[in-house]
């Protein structure tokens, strides 16, 4: 069906009329979805405009926190060996409808079976539609961790772990994972379109699917339906709107109630209109220097904490952040449970560097600075970050060449182990477990691919372990405390920065929560009269 | 003529084919696996990118990817999109629309003014109105688009508020469209004030699009006119007595046309491929801006089929031209 015909399905579907749209949200967003079905992407603008409206998961992130609450799971139980979970499912959850299919039964096994086995049973006839690569499932390590899905009854999934995994409940909370209609597949497979599942979406979330039109606009109606709080609005736009700036002309202008990442210079005249609202919040992610902690002097952790105390990370902020971020000094975010607010960051003090090399025997240091060619939310601009922290080191008698490639080249080259330099990266976390930070970033299995520090410190690597197979978050927050400080004494990075998260909107908007996960989420925002 | 027009056409076949290799060739050259991209920060294990390597057949060797994606050219089929697994044959059509709509209207305003102006300046040549118009020309060609679209947005829609800032058509307005035209779809779908919605949205994309070809035909015509009026013929025709208006627009427009046909011929192209600027900041969903983040996806299949059918246009618009040369003079024709 082609772009025309679901204009046209989404028209039969309509049944606002104009004055309807006075209850309309209109959100300006920075791009086009990639698709859908949000399992089949990665990217958080495909995901606000799917997941988060259409869909929902078994679990679910409570809006505005990284906590997982029930979803279309009302309760699960994790076995006493944690090699289990079973989730009770919700009853009376009908999902969406279209002009090419109504449900005819409600939501139930059969459905959280389809969505999970069609990403990883390469027999499952959905397995290769629409390009069928399953990224997100496939490098959260679903397909090891799960060994089989059972249906237990119609209302009960047993799902069976190859390890115990404590984040597995926030996985099941992540867009992946979000639940799709087997009737709905089954039905578009009989029709010959199965690729209709990814492009006119079924689910159980608050708003229906209406109409999309690439890199113009998307429209969602409320579902009446819904099993949770209704939306407050009737219907929401997306205005898909590429440059930052006329975002912000257009909610200037009331041709947007909402818009997401202003350019950082426009955030002092936002702060200071009167009928502009800004919404600020630290991203749940982190920008670091990695050393390669494999390679001679930088084995040395005193070599690394002394680079450390040698950037200048407030003059990082100001300059390359203007303001949108914040001194890094743990490896996980500030929004994350188990973050250490007690630990003390290295002080800025070249003097004390330059001390501590000389006693360390380092003299004419030489150290190559890798520079990502891309922007991030974690380092809006790598190559003025590379060039201040060049200026920093030259201080204390370090000479340092900067190094850029092309991005694809960049990531495969920075995971080698051998390695020459010390590597701007980031991360920007998934399912707000900080097992995802810490095990992927610097843990023993990740050096050679994710760890780009090649950092593998066996006390710090069990610590984490353990922290994994308990179900207590106060145990587990203990055990990454204890994480933190072994990350702090050994220094494998430069921790730098975490962006700012800043959102701007008309002062009608209400109820907006900033969500620290990234996805800009419209369920329970209102228009004030 | 029609001799004329075959054989022009015949040599579109090399011309393709070249065109074919070229975009086949160009996404490749640049360093960057597609893979590795799509994966990000996250990365991907060995097992996994072997995997997808087969699925998109790089495992292949080269001359063997050519000539797949040579076979399924011919067959009419560009494959499908690595970002959006659509075929790059559909996102084209939906998108395409825009981009000509725009750019015809662009093309009109540039001519609607560039010609008249041109004609006015050459008439006048080394008064006050030719130099200001030429220095306004000049302006108006160095002009750093990005800047003029977003002053244009900030005192027209910003400012006085009259004009929308960006988009087709008011997001009130909601109809099929089965043209891809805002115009026409606006205007046939019944809804009261929707077509001057979308007119109201085009009038600043169209002026910043319009604003370097209106620059280069009106110096164009103005070189093309002072050269013509210089001829024999004009000044017999002003012996015979002719009417000033007779012979500027008439004897004398009609050979200046030549060369600014060629111009227009040459903007055309450059509208249809290069309206990425206008179109980013005009949230205006084109062809422009799919391909260049196509070109930073290393999605191979959409910049290799965008730029085919973006070339074959190109050669088209080329050949529509040559044949124009032919009614505008009969000599050419006959060559």
């Amino acid at each position: 069906m082609s772009m025309k015909t679901t204009l046209a399905t989404g028209m039969l579907l309509a049944t606002v009329g104009t004055s309807a749209m006075a209850q309309s949200l209109v959100y300006c967003s920075e791009g086009s979805p990639e698709g859908f079905d949000p399992a089949l992407y990665t990217s958080g603008t495909t995901f606000d405009a799917s997941s988060h409206p259409v869909y929902n998961r078994l679990s679910e992130f409570k809006v505005g926190t990284t906590e997982t609450v029930p979803g279309l799971a009302e309760s699960w139980e994790v076995s006493e060996d944690g090699l289990s979970v079973t989730f009770n499912l919700r009853q009376g959850v009908s999902f969406h409808s279209n002009a090419n299919f109504t449900p005819t039964r409600d939501f139930n096994a059969d459905d959280v079976i389809f969505t999970f086995d069609r990403q990883g049973n390469s027999e499952n006839p959905y397995n290769q539609v629409s390009g069928g690569s399953w990224e997100y499932y496939s490098s959260m390590s679903m397909p090891e961790l799960v060994s089989s899905i059972e249906k237990v009854d119609d209302y009960t999934v047993k799902f069976n772990l190859t390890r115990t995994e404590a984040p597995f409940i926030a996985n099941m909370a992540m867009d992946f994972a979000s639940i799709v209609s087997k009737e709905y597949a089954d039905a578009m497979m009989e029709a010959g379109t199965p690729e209709m599942v990814n492009q006119a979406p079924i689910g159980t979330g608050p708003f229906t699917f209406q109409a999309y039109q690439k890199d113009a606009v998307i429209r969602y109606l409320r579902n009446d339906n819904y099993w949770g709080d209704p939306a407050k609005v009737e219907s929401l736009i997306f205005a898909i709107t590429p440059d930052a700036s006329v975002r912000y002309q257009k909610v200037q202008a009331g041709e947007c109630h909402v818009m997401a990442y202003p350019n950082p210079a426009d955030v002092a005249d936002m702060q200071s209109a009167e009928d502009i609202v800004v919404m600020e919040q630290e991203g749940l992610n982190v920008g670091y220097l990695a050393y390669n902690t494999q390679m001679p002097p930088f084995d040395n952790a005193n070599v690394r904490k002394a680079l450390n105390m040698s950037i200048d990370k407030q003059a990082i902020i100001d300059v390359v952040f203007q303001g949108s971020g914040e001194i890094a000094k743990n490896p996980i975010p500030p929004t994350m449970w188990s973050y250490d607010e007690n630990t003390v960051d290295d002080e800025y003090n070249p003097e004390a560097a330059m001390e501590m090399l000389a006693a360390e025997g380092v003299e004419d240091l030489e150290l190559k600075i890798w520079a990502m060619p891309v922007q991030r939310p974690y380092n809006p601009n790598a190559r003025r970050m590379a060039e201040l922290m060049q200026e920093d080191f030259s201080k204390v008698g370090v000479d340092v060449e900067i190094v850029s490639y092309e991005w694809g080249e960049y990531l495969e080259r920075s995971s080698d182990v051998d390695r020459d330099g010390a590597v701007l990266l980031g991360w920007t976390g998934d399912n707000g477990d900080p097992d995802n930070f810490l095990a992927v970033l610097l843990g023993c299995d990740g050096v050679g691919g994710s760890n780009r520090a090649q950092w593998c410190n066996e006390e710090f690597d069990a610590v984490i372990q353990e922290a994994k197979t308990l179900s207590s978050q106060e145990e587990r927050t203990a055990l990454y405390e204890e994480a933190q400080a072994i990350f702090k004494d050994q220094a494998p990075w430069a921790t730098i920065a975490h962006s700012v998260v800043f959102m701007t909107m008309r002062p009608e908007v209400e109820g907006y929560v900033v969500h620290p996960l990234g996805g800009h989420i419209f369920n329970q925002v209102g228009l004030s009269e | 003529m029609l001799n004329y027009i075959l054989s022009r056409i015949l040599t579109f076949i090399p011309t393709f084919v070249g065109v074919t290799l070229i975009s086949f060739g160009f996404i490749r050259v640049l360093p960057g696996d597609p893979i590795i991209v799509m994966a990000g920060e996250r990365g991907m294990s060995d097992a996994r990118y072997a995997e997808l390597s087969a699925q998109y057949g790089f495992d292949q060797p080269i001359y063997k990817q050519f000539w797949d994606y040579l076979t399924g050219v011919m067959q009419g089929d560009l494959g499908n999109s690595f970002v959006t697994k659509r075929p790059v044959w559909d996102e084209f059509f939906a998108l395409f629309p825009a981009t000509l709509e725009l750019s015809i209207c662009a093309m009109l305003f540039a001519l609607a003014l560039g010609l008249p102006a041109g004609v006015i300046a050459a008439v006048n040549r080394g008064k006050f109105f030719d130099r200001a118009l030429m220095s306004t020309a000049l302006i108006g060609y160095s002009m750093p688009i990005f800047w003029w679209a977003l002053l244009l947005i900030i005192v027209f829609s910003g400012n006085l508020q009259w004009t929308p800032v960006s988009g087709r058509i008011d997001l009130l307005y909601y109809f099929p469209d089965p043209t891809g035209f805002m115009l026409i779809d606006s205007l046939t779908s019944g809804q009261s004030g929707a077509f001057k919605s979308a007119v109201r949205h085009l009038i600043l994309p169209t002026i910043v699009l319009g604003t370097i070809p209106l620059a280069v035909i009106a110096r164009q015509t103005r070189s093309a006119m002072l050269e013509v009026l210089g001829e024999d013929y004009i000044r017999t025709a002003r012996a015979k007595g002719l009417s000033t208006g007779r012979i500027n627009g008439i004897h004398a427009l009609r050979n200046a046309l030549i060369p600014v046909i060629t111009v227009i011929g040459l903007s055309v192209g450059t509208l249809l491929a290069g309206a990425i600027l206008t179109e980013t900041i005009f949230s205006w969903p084109g062809i422009g801006k799919w391909m260049v983040d196509s070109i930073f996806r290393r999605d191979y299949p959409v910049v290799q089929g965008g730029l085919l059918l973006i070339a074959v246009m190109v050669m088209v618009v080329n050949l529509t031209v040559d044949m124009l040369y032919g009614v505008i003079n009969p000599k050419i024709r006959k060559r």
